[in-house]
């Protein structure tokens, strides 16, 4: 007899949609998942609603509400696996921006009535609320690493995704060093690879969308750019966009002054 | 509750992009209360954006949205360059026809088949729809991904693609990688006739409402990136005059801002607007096909806007085949920009409807000040008066199919409310 299929639930917090829509954009092996696994929440997709608990859950999002703070909780305790995908779910996303100056200050340029708006003064990943079992890096995710991870679970194995940086990958596509070459300020070398190191391929620097590789030197990178003649407040804010949060680029400003 | 009263509700609506949810309060066969309530968490982009140089405008912006960036990158950086007093013309104006182009194709079929069709035919997703349906779902998938392909090449990836920039591109596709796709799309454009045939068939409930459909008219091609802002009801403004006839309201029986055009009302963006309003500007073969299904404009039924979703598909097949074959590569990928203080407004064609974004900046060009109205924030006011209007011939229905029918209305919209929340008011109310 066939084992049953593993339970499969998918939760958005706050994020763009963009990483479940990867799941979607697996047009070739959509089909294939819904026979592997049981779809058993994901809204984004279907209105059929299975109760918990689930084998595996995908979160996409960062906590930016006590109510989000509240679910999440509950959520883990639904969960055997809890994968956090993308740089919402991972690092707190480009809301997490709001860190530096509290939600307070900018809620006033969007809202007429903040004081109606419940929310956190800062957004965070979802390790910083509860336990996660695998962290799934990108802005967007890598579609093809998500499928991965989820075959890993399959196979009950450990999900093979590199944690080197984006200047590793540069070498292997061939694609010739863009800061080297051309001056052009980029975050590869500090960054994680994952995206296929599209950006130097597309002729622009790396901007961090899979966040800081393992023991980044990024003061001394943002130095370097500051060399390239980039002001030091631009250097900053080439760390502070959608892993902002995350340990490694957070702390940017404080070592470049410093 | 008493006996004569009836409520649906929907707590999370599914197959929408983002966190929304469904309220209907009926009395006596009167319906007196009607709420699309949005509780997605606010990310406050406008407020981020301050600060921020304008080169960083497009890669944030887009991530207000995973389903359409493009149209984020794409109203940003016109608006940006109407600061800097730029115009982006010939092949690089055309490439960005042809990444739009990848972006309605990816992101009307993900609607139309995955998110709406189940609909029509009572299942709870395209996953269990294709069971008794693989054809059709395996084509629409597909065709999904050649138009994901197509903005990949453009742009390195589906989802955030990294190309676009203020005066055109970090860098262009050589007409060889260009060619090299068009069997793909020849085939998409072939697919997708099937699947027009196809949504033609489904049974429609039987709604008409009296719309202002809002959508871009231009002289010379169907609307993506510029042209005016006009409707079936005599608007018909230039682009900067945006906030001279819009406005966002709060209404008492709704936690949301809705747009609304001044002194009028709700109004309808999106691609039955486009359709309704552009029709002659389509191209041959997908006019062709319109008028072998039958399909007549003015169209006043929402539901039917699954058929222009596929209808627009089929033509963004044909306008990008057009593209690939006139294009030269050009001498640079962008203009050169003199950046200078300004104020400036962009308005383009995302998938949903009309994407609105005004943008003031320093000499330096720093941003000052962001404005975003999301095409989901238009239709808000819409989809609830929708609800409201059908919802006499749903309460005589059994609840659950009732409320089906009430989520189907929404859908017809197609509602981003990811898109539509860093902008809406937040509260919920007590029931």
């Amino acid at each position: 007899m066939a084992a049953p299929r593993p339970k499969i639930a998918v939760f958005k917090f706050a994020s763009c949609d963009g990483c479940q829509l990867s799941i979607l954009d697996l047009e070739e092996e959509l089909l294939a998942i819904g026979e592997k696994f049981e779809i058993a929440y994901f809204l984004e997709a279907s209105r059929a609603v299975v109760k918990g608990p689930y084998d595996v859950g995908l979160v996409e999002g960062s906590v930016t509400t006590p109510h989000e703070a509240e679910l999440i909780r509950e959520i883990r305790a639904q969960c055997r696996y809890l994968i956090a995908i993308g740089a919402c779910a991972t690092a707190g996303g480009i809301q997490a921006l709001r860190n530096w100056k509290g939600s307070a200050e900018f809620m006033k340029y969007v809202y007429a009535k903040p004081e109606y708006i419940e929310t956190l003064d800062k957004s965070t990943p979802i390790s910083e609320h509860v336990k996660v079992d695998f962290e799934l890096r990108g802005c967007p995710i890598n579609k093809y690493q998500l499928l991965e991870v989820m075959s890993a679970l399959l196979a009950g194995r450990a999900p093979n995704i590199p944690n080197y940086s984006v200047c590793v990958q540069c070498k292997l596509n061939g694609t010739v060093c863009i800061m080297v070459s051309q001056g052009v300020p980029c975050l590869g070398p500090v960054t994680q690879a994952g995206c296929g190191a599209i950006c130097p391929e597309y002729g622009r620097g790396c901007y961090g969308c899979y966040g800081p590789k393992e023991s980044p030197n990024t003061s001394s990178l943002a130095k370097r750019f500051t060399n390239l003649g980039v002001r030091k407040e631009e250097a900053v804010n080439m760390f502070r966009l959608f892993n902002a949060w995350a340990p490694g680029f957070r702390e940017v400003e404080e070592k470049l002054v410093g | 509750m008493s006996a004569r009263e009836k409520e649906y509700r929907v707590d999370y609506l599914a197959r929408v992009e983002g966190e929304g949810a469904l309220y209907v309060k009926v009395r006596d066969g009167e319906v007196v209360d009607v709420k699309f309530r949005i509780f997605e968490p606010p990310r406050l982009f406008e407020a981020l954006l301050v600060g921020r140089m304008y080169y960083d405008v497009p890669d944030i912006t887009a991530r207000i949205c995973g389903i359409c960036p493009v149209a984020y990158q794409m109203s940003s950086v016109h608006a940006l360059e109407s600061i800097f007093g730029v115009r982006v013309e010939g092949p690089l104006r055309e490439l960005r026809r042809l990444i739009y182009c990848g972006e309605w194709i990816e992101s009307h079929i993900l609607h139309a088949f995955l998110l709406h069709a189940p609909d029509f035919l009572g299942y709870a997703d395209a996953i269990r729809m294709a069971k008794d349906h693989p054809e059709i779902v395996k084509t629409a998938l597909r065709v999904k991904k050649i138009g994901n392909d197509l903005v990949a090449l453009m742009g390195g990836r589906e989802v955030h693609p990294v190309s676009v920039c203020v005066g055109g591109f970090y860098k262009v596709p050589t007409k060889r990688r260009l060619e090299a796709l068009k069997p793909e799309l020849k085939e998409g454009k072939a697919l997708t006739k099937t699947l027009l045939s196809w949504v033609a068939e489904l049974n429609f409930p039987s709604f008409e409402q009296d719309y202002e459909f809002v959508a871009l008219s231009h002289p010379k091609e169907y609307p993506m990136n510029e042209g005016r802002i006009v409707s079936n009801k005599g608007l018909d403004i230039s682009i900067p005059e945006y906030e001279d006839y819009f406005e966002e309201e709060q209404v008492p029986h709704s936690n949301a801002l809705h747009s609304r055009i001044k002194g009028r009302g709700s109004y309808m963006v999106g691609p039955l607007s486009r359709i309704n309003l552009n029709r002659d500007k389509l191209a041959d073969e997908t006019r062709e096909a319109l008028a072998d299904i039958g399909f007549s404009t003015p169209c006043r039924n929402p539901f039917k806007s699954i058929i222009a979703r596929v209808a627009e598909t089929l033509y963004a097949f044909e306008e990008a085949l057009r593209i690939i074959d006139e294009y030269k590569e050009p001498e640079r990928p962008r203009v050169e920009l003199k950046v200078r203080a300004g104020r400036g407004s962009g308005c383009t064609e995302a998938p949903r409807g009309i994407l609105y974004h005004r943008y003031e900046v320093s000499d330096d060009g720093r941003v000052l000040s962001a404005k975003i109205v999301p095409p989901t924030a238009q239709n808000q006011k819409r989809i609830e008066e929708d609800l409201r209007a059908i919802a006499p011939q749903l309460i005589r229905l059994p609840r659950e199919r009732a409320t089906w029918r009430f989520e189907q209305a929404i859908r017809n919209y197609d509602p981003c409310i990811s898109c539509a929340t860093h902008f809406l008011r937040l509260e919920i109310e007590e029931e």
